[in-house]
Protein backbone atom coordinates (compact mmCIF):
# COMPACT_ATOMS: atom_id res chain seq x y z
CA UNK A 1 0.00 0.00 0.00
CA UNK A 2 1.64 3.19 -0.99
CA UNK A 3 -0.23 6.29 0.89
CA UNK A 4 0.93 9.72 -0.48
CA UNK A 5 0.28 12.73 2.45
CA UNK A 6 -0.24 16.06 1.13
CA UNK A 7 1.66 18.50 3.70
CA UNK A 8 1.43 22.35 3.70
CA UNK A 9 3.23 24.98 5.12
CA UNK A 10 1.27 27.82 6.37
CA UNK A 11 1.82 31.04 8.52
CA UNK A 12 1.68 30.15 12.06
CA UNK A 13 -2.09 30.83 13.48
CA UNK A 14 -1.00 31.52 17.30
CA UNK A 15 0.28 34.93 15.53
CA UNK A 16 -0.59 37.81 13.67
CA UNK A 17 -0.65 36.71 10.20
CA UNK A 18 -0.81 39.67 7.63
CA UNK A 19 -1.53 40.01 3.76
CA UNK A 20 0.55 41.96 1.41
CA UNK A 21 -1.72 45.13 0.70
CA UNK A 22 -0.21 45.42 -2.81
CA UNK A 23 0.28 42.06 -4.05
CA UNK A 24 -2.63 40.38 -2.04
CA UNK A 25 -0.47 37.29 -1.21
CA UNK A 26 0.70 36.00 1.95
CA UNK A 27 3.35 38.02 4.12
CA UNK A 28 5.59 35.05 4.68
CA UNK A 29 8.05 37.33 6.15
CA UNK A 30 5.55 38.37 8.97
CA UNK A 31 4.68 35.51 11.07
CA UNK A 32 6.71 31.89 11.52
CA UNK A 33 5.65 28.99 8.66
CA UNK A 34 4.85 26.00 10.24
CA UNK A 35 3.41 22.77 9.12
CA UNK A 36 -0.14 22.56 9.07
CA UNK A 37 -1.72 20.99 11.93
CA UNK A 38 -4.35 19.50 10.19
CA UNK A 39 -1.55 17.97 7.45
CA UNK A 40 0.31 16.73 10.53
CA UNK A 41 -3.38 14.97 11.99
CA UNK A 42 -3.62 13.58 7.97
CA UNK A 43 0.45 12.45 8.81
CA UNK A 44 -0.19 10.42 11.56
CA UNK A 45 -3.33 8.86 9.69
CA UNK A 46 -0.99 7.45 7.26
CA UNK A 47 2.02 6.68 10.21
CA UNK A 48 -0.28 4.71 12.25
CA UNK A 49 -1.77 2.62 9.53
CA UNK A 50 1.81 1.92 8.28
CA UNK A 51 2.95 0.92 12.10
CA UNK A 52 0.16 -2.11 11.73
CA UNK A 53 0.86 -3.00 8.50
CA UNK A 54 3.97 -3.86 7.17
CA UNK A 55 5.03 -3.01 3.51
CA UNK A 56 3.28 0.27 3.77
CA UNK A 57 4.98 3.15 2.15
CA UNK A 58 4.35 7.11 3.18
CA UNK A 59 5.31 9.59 1.30
CA UNK A 60 4.89 13.61 2.25
CA UNK A 61 4.02 15.89 -0.71
CA UNK A 62 4.62 19.44 -0.26
CA UNK A 63 4.32 22.50 -2.72
CA UNK A 64 5.71 24.92 -1.50
CA UNK A 65 8.58 27.93 -2.29
CA UNK A 66 11.82 26.66 -2.06
CA UNK A 67 13.00 27.79 1.11
CA UNK A 68 10.48 25.60 2.90
CA UNK A 69 12.82 22.22 3.18
CA UNK A 70 12.43 22.67 7.19
CA UNK A 71 8.42 21.90 6.38
CA UNK A 72 9.27 19.18 4.19
CA UNK A 73 12.16 17.32 6.79
CA UNK A 74 9.41 17.69 9.91
CA UNK A 75 6.57 15.24 7.90
CA UNK A 76 10.49 13.35 6.79
CA UNK A 77 11.34 13.57 11.10
CA UNK A 78 7.48 12.54 12.48
CA UNK A 79 8.12 9.13 10.34
CA UNK A 80 7.27 9.27 6.35
CA UNK A 81 9.78 7.40 4.59
CA UNK A 82 10.56 9.59 1.44
CA UNK A 83 9.32 13.44 0.75
CA UNK A 84 8.67 15.01 -2.43
CA UNK A 85 8.72 18.79 -2.29
CA UNK A 86 7.32 20.72 -5.54
CA UNK A 87 9.19 24.04 -5.65
CA UNK A 88 8.74 26.62 -8.63
CA UNK A 89 8.78 30.94 -8.78
CA UNK A 90 5.62 30.31 -10.60
CA UNK A 91 3.43 29.23 -8.73
CA UNK A 92 3.94 32.33 -6.34
CA UNK A 93 0.15 33.05 -5.80
CA UNK A 94 -0.99 30.14 -7.41
CA UNK A 95 -4.80 29.47 -7.12
CA UNK A 96 -6.87 26.48 -6.23
CA UNK A 97 -6.72 24.99 -9.52
CA UNK A 98 -3.23 25.21 -10.33
CA UNK A 99 -2.58 24.03 -6.99
CA UNK A 100 -4.42 20.71 -7.68
CA UNK A 101 -2.77 20.60 -11.17
CA UNK A 102 0.34 20.68 -10.17
CA UNK A 103 -0.62 17.99 -6.88
CA UNK A 104 -1.85 15.93 -9.23
CA UNK A 105 1.24 15.70 -11.29
CA UNK A 106 3.52 14.83 -8.98
CA UNK A 107 0.80 12.24 -7.54
CA UNK A 108 0.73 10.64 -10.61
CA UNK A 109 4.73 10.60 -11.14
CA UNK A 110 4.66 9.53 -7.49
CA UNK A 111 2.19 6.36 -7.85
CA UNK A 112 -0.02 5.99 -5.00
CA UNK A 113 -3.08 4.11 -3.82
CA UNK A 114 -4.53 6.65 -1.13
CA UNK A 115 -3.83 10.06 -0.89
CA UNK A 116 -4.71 11.76 2.60
CA UNK A 117 -4.90 15.42 3.66
CA UNK A 118 -6.36 17.58 5.72
CA UNK A 119 -10.27 18.48 5.06
CA UNK A 120 -10.00 22.41 5.01
CA UNK A 121 -6.38 24.50 5.56
CA UNK A 122 -5.83 26.94 7.93
CA UNK A 123 -4.56 29.78 5.56
CA UNK A 124 -6.89 29.45 2.52
CA UNK A 125 -9.92 27.69 4.57
CA UNK A 126 -10.97 26.80 0.99
CA UNK A 127 -11.59 22.95 1.40
CA UNK A 128 -11.31 22.22 -2.43
CA UNK A 129 -7.91 21.06 -3.51
CA UNK A 130 -8.75 17.20 -2.68
CA UNK A 131 -12.00 16.79 -4.51
CA UNK A 132 -9.99 19.12 -7.28
CA UNK A 133 -7.23 16.55 -7.65
CA UNK A 134 -9.57 13.59 -7.64
CA UNK A 135 -11.45 14.76 -10.45
CA UNK A 136 -7.70 15.34 -12.05
CA UNK A 137 -6.45 12.12 -11.18
CA UNK A 138 -9.95 10.37 -12.35
CA UNK A 139 -10.67 8.74 -9.08
CA UNK A 140 -13.15 8.93 -6.05
CA UNK A 141 -12.72 11.29 -3.55
CA UNK A 142 -13.95 10.76 0.03
CA UNK A 143 -13.45 14.41 1.78
CA UNK A 144 -14.30 15.09 5.83
CA UNK A 145 -13.69 11.89 7.26
CA UNK A 146 -13.91 11.52 11.20
CA UNK A 147 -12.36 8.48 11.02
CA UNK A 148 -9.91 6.77 8.32
CA UNK A 149 -10.71 2.85 7.59
CA UNK A 150 -8.38 1.55 4.78
CA UNK A 151 -9.05 -2.08 4.02
CA UNK A 152 -8.04 -4.33 0.80
CA UNK A 153 -8.75 -1.98 -2.05
CA UNK A 154 -10.98 0.39 -0.06
CA UNK A 155 -11.37 3.10 1.71
CA UNK A 156 -13.69 5.14 3.67
CA UNK A 157 -15.41 5.94 6.91
CA UNK A 158 -17.82 8.11 9.15
CA UNK A 159 -18.09 11.71 6.83
CA UNK A 160 -20.35 13.88 9.10
CA UNK A 161 -22.54 16.41 7.05
CA UNK A 162 -25.20 18.96 7.66
CA UNK A 163 -28.02 16.96 9.51
CA UNK A 164 -26.23 13.63 10.41
CA UNK A 165 -23.13 11.32 9.40
CA UNK A 166 -22.90 9.29 6.59
CA UNK A 167 -20.81 6.17 6.37
CA UNK A 168 -19.15 6.36 2.53
CA UNK A 169 -16.03 4.19 1.11
CA UNK A 170 -14.41 3.90 -2.10
CA UNK A 171 -12.63 2.01 -4.45
CA UNK A 172 -8.67 2.18 -4.52
CA UNK A 173 -7.04 4.33 -5.66
CA UNK A 174 -8.68 7.28 -3.81
CA UNK A 175 -8.23 10.63 -2.67
CA UNK A 176 -9.36 11.10 1.09
CA UNK A 177 -9.47 14.31 3.13
CA UNK A 178 -9.79 13.84 7.35
CA UNK A 179 -11.07 16.16 9.99
CA UNK A 180 -9.45 17.26 13.16
CA UNK A 181 -11.67 14.75 14.62
CA UNK A 182 -8.82 12.23 14.05
CA UNK A 183 -6.12 11.44 16.39
CA UNK A 184 -3.70 14.52 17.75
CA UNK A 185 -0.26 13.77 15.67
CA UNK A 186 2.96 12.50 16.92
CA UNK A 187 5.76 14.54 17.97
CA UNK A 188 9.25 13.78 16.37
CA UNK A 189 11.83 12.38 18.21
CA UNK A 190 15.62 12.81 18.16
CA UNK A 191 15.86 9.36 16.36
CA UNK A 192 13.46 11.01 14.09
CA UNK A 193 14.75 14.39 13.16
CA UNK A 194 18.61 12.48 12.75
CA UNK A 195 16.70 10.02 10.44
CA UNK A 196 14.95 12.79 8.70
CA UNK A 197 18.53 14.35 7.17
CA UNK A 198 19.06 10.58 5.67
CA UNK A 199 15.63 9.87 3.76
CA UNK A 200 14.98 10.95 0.30
CA UNK A 201 13.84 14.15 -0.49
CA UNK A 202 13.12 14.60 -4.12
CA UNK A 203 12.52 18.25 -5.09
CA UNK A 204 10.55 18.80 -8.90
CA UNK A 205 10.13 22.22 -10.83
CA UNK A 206 7.00 22.73 -13.11
CA UNK A 207 9.34 21.76 -15.99
CA UNK A 208 9.36 18.44 -14.85
CA UNK A 209 6.17 18.13 -13.59
CA UNK A 210 4.96 19.28 -18.08
CA UNK A 211 2.83 22.44 -16.38
CA UNK A 212 2.98 26.06 -17.82
CA UNK A 213 1.54 28.15 -15.03
CA UNK A 214 0.32 30.10 -17.69
CA UNK A 215 -1.95 27.94 -19.43
CA UNK A 216 -4.65 30.25 -22.04
CA UNK A 217 -7.01 27.48 -21.75
CA UNK A 218 -7.38 27.67 -17.78
CA UNK A 219 -8.99 30.29 -16.24
CA UNK A 220 -7.39 31.68 -13.78
CA UNK A 221 -9.04 33.48 -9.80
CA UNK A 222 -7.26 36.55 -9.34
CA UNK A 223 -7.45 39.19 -6.57
CA UNK A 224 -9.00 42.54 -7.34
CA UNK A 225 -8.80 43.84 -4.10
CA UNK A 226 -7.36 43.49 -0.78
CA UNK A 227 -7.69 45.64 2.45
CA UNK A 228 -6.85 45.55 6.00
CA UNK A 229 -9.59 46.13 8.26
CA UNK A 230 -9.11 48.66 11.36
CA UNK A 231 -8.67 46.35 14.21
CA UNK A 232 -11.55 46.22 16.76
CA UNK A 233 -10.78 48.41 19.73
CA UNK A 234 -11.84 47.53 23.48
CA UNK A 235 -15.09 48.98 25.18
CA UNK A 236 -16.12 48.67 28.61
CA UNK A 237 -14.79 46.94 30.79
CA UNK A 238 -15.70 46.56 34.49
CA UNK A 239 -14.45 44.46 37.30
CA UNK A 240 -17.61 42.55 39.19
CA UNK A 241 -18.56 44.07 42.53
CA UNK A 242 -21.88 42.11 42.88
CA UNK A 243 -24.31 44.08 41.12
CA UNK A 244 -22.14 42.97 36.90
CA UNK A 245 -24.67 40.67 35.70
CA UNK A 246 -27.60 43.43 36.02
CA UNK A 247 -25.22 45.99 34.71
CA UNK A 248 -25.10 43.10 32.10
CA UNK A 249 -28.62 43.32 31.33
CA UNK A 250 -28.55 47.07 31.41
CA UNK A 251 -26.52 47.23 28.66
CA UNK A 252 -28.13 44.78 26.43
CA UNK A 253 -31.48 46.19 26.67
CA UNK A 254 -30.22 49.53 25.80
CA UNK A 255 -28.32 48.56 23.09
CA UNK A 256 -31.28 46.27 21.90
CA UNK A 257 -29.63 43.43 21.99
CA UNK A 258 -32.51 41.37 24.52
CA UNK B 1 -27.88 30.66 -28.06
CA UNK B 2 -30.08 29.24 -25.29
CA UNK B 3 -33.97 31.13 -24.16
CA UNK B 4 -32.06 31.97 -20.42
CA UNK B 5 -31.26 35.10 -19.32
CA UNK B 6 -28.23 36.64 -20.11
CA UNK B 7 -27.74 37.56 -17.01
CA UNK B 8 -28.08 34.47 -15.40
CA UNK B 9 -26.44 32.91 -12.41
CA UNK B 10 -26.26 29.20 -11.86
CA UNK B 11 -27.10 27.87 -8.19
CA UNK B 12 -26.26 24.45 -6.97
CA UNK B 13 -29.26 23.38 -4.67
CA UNK B 14 -28.62 20.87 -2.71
CA UNK B 15 -31.20 18.81 -0.68
CA UNK B 16 -30.30 16.95 2.77
CA UNK B 17 -30.69 13.22 3.45
CA UNK B 18 -34.34 13.23 4.38
CA UNK B 19 -35.38 14.57 1.22
CA UNK B 20 -35.37 18.53 1.59
CA UNK B 21 -34.34 21.25 -0.23
CA UNK B 22 -31.00 22.14 1.81
CA UNK B 23 -31.36 25.52 3.97
CA UNK B 24 -28.16 27.02 2.36
CA UNK B 25 -30.37 27.03 -1.03
CA UNK B 26 -32.72 30.80 0.92
CA UNK B 27 -29.53 32.76 0.59
CA UNK B 28 -27.71 30.82 -2.57
CA UNK B 29 -30.98 32.01 -4.86
CA UNK B 30 -30.71 35.50 -2.61
CA UNK B 31 -27.00 35.93 -3.56
CA UNK B 32 -28.02 35.03 -6.95
CA UNK B 33 -30.96 37.53 -7.32
CA UNK B 34 -28.51 40.79 -6.09
CA UNK B 35 -26.14 39.91 -8.94
CA UNK B 36 -28.59 38.70 -12.07
CA UNK B 37 -31.55 36.30 -12.66
CA UNK B 38 -31.50 33.28 -10.41
CA UNK B 39 -31.16 29.59 -11.99
CA UNK B 40 -31.36 26.57 -9.91
CA UNK B 41 -30.15 23.40 -10.47
CA UNK B 42 -32.03 20.87 -7.88
CA UNK B 43 -29.98 18.00 -7.54
CA UNK B 44 -33.09 16.10 -5.74
CA UNK B 45 -36.88 14.70 -6.99
CA UNK B 46 -38.87 17.09 -9.05
CA UNK B 47 -41.53 17.61 -6.19
CA UNK B 48 -39.16 19.48 -4.46
CA UNK B 49 -38.92 22.37 -7.68
CA UNK B 50 -41.71 24.11 -6.23
CA UNK B 51 -39.95 24.69 -2.59
CA UNK B 52 -37.05 25.87 -4.81
CA UNK B 53 -39.04 27.97 -7.19
CA UNK B 54 -40.63 29.82 -3.99
CA UNK B 55 -37.28 30.72 -2.80
CA UNK B 56 -36.98 33.11 -6.03
CA UNK B 57 -35.50 30.88 -8.84
CA UNK B 58 -36.58 31.65 -12.16
CA UNK B 59 -36.04 28.45 -13.97
CA UNK B 60 -35.29 25.17 -11.99
CA UNK B 61 -33.57 22.54 -13.47
CA UNK B 62 -34.09 18.51 -12.36
CA UNK B 63 -31.11 16.19 -12.06
CA UNK B 64 -32.94 13.68 -9.57
CA UNK B 65 -30.48 11.01 -10.18
CA UNK B 66 -27.83 13.34 -8.46
CA UNK B 67 -29.02 12.66 -4.75
CA UNK B 68 -28.84 9.33 -4.63
CA UNK B 69 -26.03 7.23 -3.13
CA UNK B 70 -23.19 7.74 -5.12
CA UNK B 71 -20.79 10.65 -3.52
CA UNK B 72 -20.74 13.99 -5.90
CA UNK B 73 -19.81 12.67 -9.02
CA UNK B 74 -23.80 12.29 -10.32
CA UNK B 75 -24.11 15.94 -9.17
CA UNK B 76 -20.39 17.03 -11.14
CA UNK B 77 -21.82 15.72 -14.28
CA UNK B 78 -25.44 17.42 -13.59
CA UNK B 79 -23.73 20.71 -13.32
CA UNK B 80 -21.78 20.52 -16.58
CA UNK B 81 -24.86 19.64 -18.39
CA UNK B 82 -26.93 22.76 -16.59
CA UNK B 83 -23.70 25.16 -17.16
CA UNK B 84 -23.61 24.27 -20.96
CA UNK B 85 -27.36 24.66 -21.30
CA UNK B 86 -27.69 28.30 -19.48
CA UNK B 87 -24.43 29.70 -20.42
CA UNK B 88 -24.42 31.25 -16.49
CA UNK B 89 -22.21 34.32 -15.68
CA UNK B 90 -21.02 32.52 -12.68
CA UNK B 91 -21.72 29.54 -10.92
CA UNK B 92 -22.83 29.52 -7.02
CA UNK B 93 -22.64 26.81 -4.64
CA UNK B 94 -22.31 26.71 -0.75
CA UNK B 95 -19.14 26.50 0.56
CA UNK B 96 -20.34 22.74 2.64
CA UNK B 97 -18.57 19.80 2.10
CA UNK B 98 -20.36 18.26 -0.53
CA UNK B 99 -21.11 22.04 -2.28
CA UNK B 100 -17.00 22.55 -2.18
CA UNK B 101 -16.49 18.75 -3.80
CA UNK B 102 -19.42 19.57 -6.22
CA UNK B 103 -17.43 23.00 -6.88
CA UNK B 104 -13.82 21.73 -7.42
CA UNK B 105 -14.44 19.16 -9.56
CA UNK B 106 -16.81 20.70 -11.73
CA UNK B 107 -14.05 24.03 -12.28
CA UNK B 108 -11.43 21.60 -12.70
CA UNK B 109 -13.54 19.71 -15.58
CA UNK B 110 -14.79 22.85 -17.16
CA UNK B 111 -11.34 25.04 -16.51
CA UNK B 112 -13.23 27.23 -14.72
CA UNK B 113 -11.79 29.55 -11.78
CA UNK B 114 -12.95 28.91 -8.30
CA UNK B 115 -13.80 31.91 -5.69
CA UNK B 116 -13.81 29.71 -2.51
CA UNK B 117 -15.52 30.52 0.89
CA UNK B 118 -16.89 34.41 -0.04
CA UNK B 119 -19.46 36.14 1.94
CA UNK B 120 -20.47 38.05 -0.87
CA UNK B 121 -21.29 38.89 -4.72
CA UNK B 122 -21.28 42.08 -6.74
CA UNK B 123 -21.48 42.68 -10.28
CA UNK B 124 -19.11 45.09 -11.95
CA UNK B 125 -19.09 46.12 -15.22
CA UNK B 126 -16.63 42.50 -16.30
CA UNK B 127 -18.86 39.94 -14.37
CA UNK B 128 -18.98 38.24 -11.00
CA UNK B 129 -17.03 39.31 -8.40
CA UNK B 130 -16.91 37.38 -5.14
CA UNK B 131 -16.29 39.09 -1.82
CA UNK B 132 -14.07 37.31 1.02
CA UNK B 133 -13.46 37.74 4.29
CA UNK B 134 -9.49 36.88 5.07
CA UNK B 135 -7.35 35.55 8.35
CA UNK B 136 -10.56 35.14 10.33
CA UNK B 137 -11.93 38.63 9.17
CA UNK B 138 -8.98 40.90 10.25
CA UNK B 139 -8.67 41.72 6.00
CA UNK B 140 -11.39 41.96 3.46
CA UNK B 141 -10.74 40.99 -0.58
CA UNK B 142 -12.33 40.98 -3.41
CA UNK B 143 -11.57 37.79 -6.58
CA UNK B 144 -12.76 36.76 -9.85
CA UNK B 145 -12.45 34.98 -12.61
CA UNK B 146 -9.46 36.02 -15.40
CA UNK B 147 -12.24 35.05 -17.99
CA UNK B 148 -15.35 32.85 -17.87
CA UNK B 149 -17.87 32.26 -15.27
CA UNK B 150 -16.05 32.37 -11.77
CA UNK B 151 -17.21 29.16 -9.47
CA UNK B 152 -17.86 30.96 -6.23
CA UNK B 153 -18.65 28.69 -2.84
CA UNK B 154 -20.64 30.87 -0.53
CA UNK B 155 -19.94 30.85 3.61
CA UNK B 156 -23.05 29.66 4.91
CA UNK B 157 -24.84 32.39 7.02
CA UNK B 158 -23.51 35.12 5.02
CA UNK B 159 -26.26 36.47 2.58
CA UNK B 160 -29.21 38.62 4.58
CA UNK B 161 -31.39 38.97 1.07
CA UNK B 162 -33.66 36.58 -0.37
CA UNK B 163 -35.41 36.68 -3.39
CA UNK B 164 -39.04 37.20 -4.41
CA UNK B 165 -40.76 33.83 -4.82
CA UNK B 166 -42.09 32.69 -7.85
CA UNK B 167 -44.23 30.25 -9.25
CA UNK B 168 -42.20 28.18 -11.67
CA UNK B 169 -42.21 24.37 -12.60
CA UNK B 170 -39.31 21.92 -12.60
CA UNK B 171 -38.15 21.24 -15.96
CA UNK B 172 -35.70 17.79 -16.12
CA UNK B 173 -32.37 18.07 -17.29
CA UNK B 174 -30.56 15.61 -19.69
CA UNK B 175 -27.56 14.55 -17.92
CA UNK B 176 -24.41 12.02 -19.48
CA UNK B 177 -23.32 10.52 -16.97
CA UNK B 178 -19.53 10.57 -16.94
CA UNK B 179 -19.36 7.09 -15.03
CA UNK B 180 -16.15 8.42 -13.48
CA UNK B 181 -15.22 6.16 -10.14
CA UNK B 182 -16.85 7.93 -6.86
CA UNK B 183 -17.48 6.78 -3.59
CA UNK B 184 -20.31 5.33 -2.22
CA UNK B 185 -22.64 6.16 0.46
CA UNK B 186 -23.34 3.39 2.65
CA UNK B 187 -25.57 4.30 5.25
CA UNK B 188 -27.06 7.65 7.05
CA UNK B 189 -27.57 8.29 10.87
CA UNK B 190 -29.57 11.55 10.98
CA UNK B 191 -27.95 13.42 13.64
CA UNK B 192 -30.88 13.68 17.10
CA UNK B 193 -31.98 17.19 17.51
CA UNK B 194 -32.75 17.76 21.11
CA UNK B 195 -33.19 21.59 21.32
CA UNK B 196 -34.90 24.40 19.66
CA UNK B 197 -32.25 26.73 19.90
CA UNK B 198 -31.72 28.17 16.87
CA UNK B 199 -28.13 26.60 14.32
CA UNK B 200 -24.73 28.50 15.14
CA UNK B 201 -24.37 28.84 11.96
CA UNK B 202 -26.06 32.27 10.54
CA UNK B 203 -27.80 33.22 13.97
CA UNK B 204 -27.99 36.32 15.23
CA UNK B 205 -26.88 36.29 18.70
CA UNK B 206 -24.41 33.53 20.23
CA UNK B 207 -23.07 32.46 23.61
CA UNK B 208 -20.49 30.69 23.77
CA UNK B 209 -18.48 29.14 26.59
CA UNK B 210 -14.93 27.90 27.06
CA UNK B 211 -12.92 25.96 29.75
CA UNK B 212 -14.32 28.59 32.29
CA UNK B 213 -17.12 26.74 33.09
CA UNK B 214 -14.74 24.13 34.05
CA UNK B 215 -17.40 20.78 33.62
CA UNK B 216 -19.79 19.26 31.34
CA UNK B 217 -22.48 20.04 33.82
CA UNK B 218 -21.73 23.49 34.38
CA UNK B 219 -21.66 24.29 30.61
CA UNK B 220 -25.22 24.06 31.48
CA UNK B 221 -24.84 27.84 32.53
CA UNK B 222 -23.86 29.22 28.94
CA UNK B 223 -27.01 26.85 27.75
CA UNK B 224 -29.49 28.83 30.19
CA UNK B 225 -27.90 31.77 29.35
CA UNK B 226 -28.50 31.16 25.55
CA UNK B 227 -32.01 30.19 25.71
CA UNK B 228 -33.04 33.61 28.15
CA UNK B 229 -31.19 35.64 25.12
CA UNK B 230 -32.87 33.40 22.38
CA UNK B 231 -29.26 32.31 21.05
CA UNK B 232 -27.13 29.73 19.65
CA UNK B 233 -24.67 27.78 21.99
CA UNK B 234 -21.01 28.61 20.98
CA UNK B 235 -17.96 26.99 22.39
CA UNK B 236 -13.73 27.59 22.49
CA UNK B 237 -12.33 24.74 21.20
CA UNK B 238 -10.90 24.17 24.97
CA UNK B 239 -14.21 23.59 25.68
CA UNK B 240 -15.06 21.20 22.45
CA UNK B 241 -11.37 19.13 24.00
CA UNK B 242 -12.45 19.06 27.45
CA UNK B 243 -15.70 17.05 26.24
CA UNK B 244 -18.08 19.78 27.66
CA UNK B 245 -19.86 20.09 24.42
CA UNK B 246 -19.91 18.34 20.56
CA UNK B 247 -17.37 19.76 18.04
CA UNK B 248 -20.01 20.91 16.00
CA UNK B 249 -20.13 23.61 18.56
CA UNK B 250 -16.33 25.01 18.13
CA UNK B 251 -16.32 28.57 17.12
CA UNK B 252 -12.76 29.72 15.70
CA UNK B 253 -10.13 28.93 13.41
CA UNK B 254 -10.99 25.26 13.05
CA UNK B 255 -14.56 25.31 13.62
CA UNK B 256 -17.38 27.52 12.57
CA UNK B 257 -16.89 31.22 11.51
CA UNK B 258 -19.82 33.40 12.88
CA UNK B 259 -20.74 37.17 12.77
CA UNK B 260 -23.79 37.64 14.55
CA UNK B 261 -24.82 40.48 16.28
CA UNK B 262 -24.35 39.53 19.81
CA UNK B 263 -21.37 37.06 20.64
CA UNK B 264 -21.33 37.05 24.64
CA UNK B 265 -17.99 34.70 25.49
CA UNK B 266 -18.09 33.13 28.86
CA UNK B 267 -15.29 31.74 30.57
CA UNK B 268 -13.15 32.00 27.07
CA UNK B 269 -10.22 33.53 27.18
CA UNK B 270 -9.81 34.40 23.71
CA UNK B 271 -6.94 32.85 21.98
CA UNK B 272 -6.42 34.20 18.48
CA UNK B 273 -7.91 31.11 16.93
CA UNK B 274 -10.68 31.68 18.66
CA UNK B 275 -11.03 35.16 17.53
CA UNK B 276 -10.45 34.42 14.19
CA UNK B 277 -13.66 33.18 14.13
CA UNK B 278 -16.09 35.55 16.12
CA UNK B 279 -14.23 39.42 16.02
CA UNK B 280 -16.30 40.18 12.84
CA UNK B 281 -19.21 39.87 15.55
CA UNK B 282 -20.92 43.21 15.70
CA UNK B 283 -20.84 43.35 19.40
CA UNK B 284 -18.90 41.59 21.98
CA UNK B 285 -19.98 40.68 25.51
CA UNK B 286 -17.35 38.83 27.22
CA UNK B 287 -17.00 37.92 30.90
CA UNK B 288 -13.83 36.17 32.64
CA UNK B 289 -11.97 36.00 35.66
CA UNK B 290 -8.46 37.12 33.97
CA UNK B 291 -8.51 40.37 33.70
CA UNK B 292 -5.86 40.34 31.34
CA UNK B 293 -6.95 37.87 29.17
CA UNK B 294 -6.94 38.39 25.17
CA UNK B 295 -10.60 38.40 24.82
CA UNK B 296 -11.08 42.20 26.12
CA UNK B 297 -9.32 43.47 23.55
CA UNK B 298 -12.18 42.97 21.28
CA UNK B 299 -15.03 43.39 24.01
CA UNK B 300 -17.01 46.13 23.76
CA UNK B 301 -18.28 44.90 27.09
CA UNK B 302 -16.29 42.73 29.19
CA UNK B 303 -16.81 42.22 32.36
CA UNK B 304 -14.06 40.98 35.23
CA UNK B 305 -15.63 38.48 37.87
CA UNK B 306 -16.61 35.48 38.55
CA UNK B 307 -18.86 33.66 35.82
CA UNK B 308 -20.69 31.47 38.50
CA UNK B 309 -22.15 34.75 39.86
CA UNK B 310 -22.42 36.64 37.10
CA UNK B 311 -24.29 34.58 34.52
CA UNK B 312 -26.93 33.62 37.04
CA UNK B 313 -27.96 37.08 38.07
CA UNK B 314 -27.76 38.34 34.28
CA UNK B 315 -30.15 35.45 33.18
CA UNK B 316 -32.24 36.50 35.93
CA UNK B 317 -32.26 39.73 35.14
CA UNK B 318 -33.22 39.59 31.52
CA UNK B 319 -36.14 37.16 33.06
CA UNK B 320 -37.27 39.88 35.08
CA UNK B 321 -37.64 42.47 32.34
CA UNK B 322 -39.62 39.84 30.26
CA UNK B 323 -42.61 39.74 32.78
Amino acid sequence: MKLIVLVKEVPDTYGDRKLNLETGLADRAASEAVLDEISERALEAALTYADANEGTEVVALCVAPEGSVATVRKALAMGAQSAVHVADEALLGADITLTAEVLAAAISKTGFDVVITGNVSTDGSGGMVPAAIAEYLGVAHVTGLSELEITDGKVGGPRPVDGGTQRVSAPLPAVVSITEALPDPRFPNFKGIMAAKKKPLETMTLADLNISAENPESARSIMLMVAEKPPREAGIKITDEGDAGEKLANFLIENRLA
Amino acid sequence: MNDFAADSILVVVETTASGAVAKSAAELIGAASLVGTPVALLLGADSLAGDVASLGASRVLVAAEASGSVLGVPAVDALEAAAKLVQPDAILLSHSTDGRDIAARFAIRAKHAISADAVGVIRDELGIVAEHSVYGGAYNATSTATFGPPVITLRQGSIDTRAEATSVTGEALEVTASGKPAATIESFEEETVVSSRPELRGAAKVVSGGRGLGSEEKFKLVEELADALGAAVGASRAAVDAGYVPANHQVGQTGVSVSPQLYIAVGISGAIQHRAGMQTAKTIVAINKDADAPIFEVADFGVVGDLFQIVPQLISALEARKK
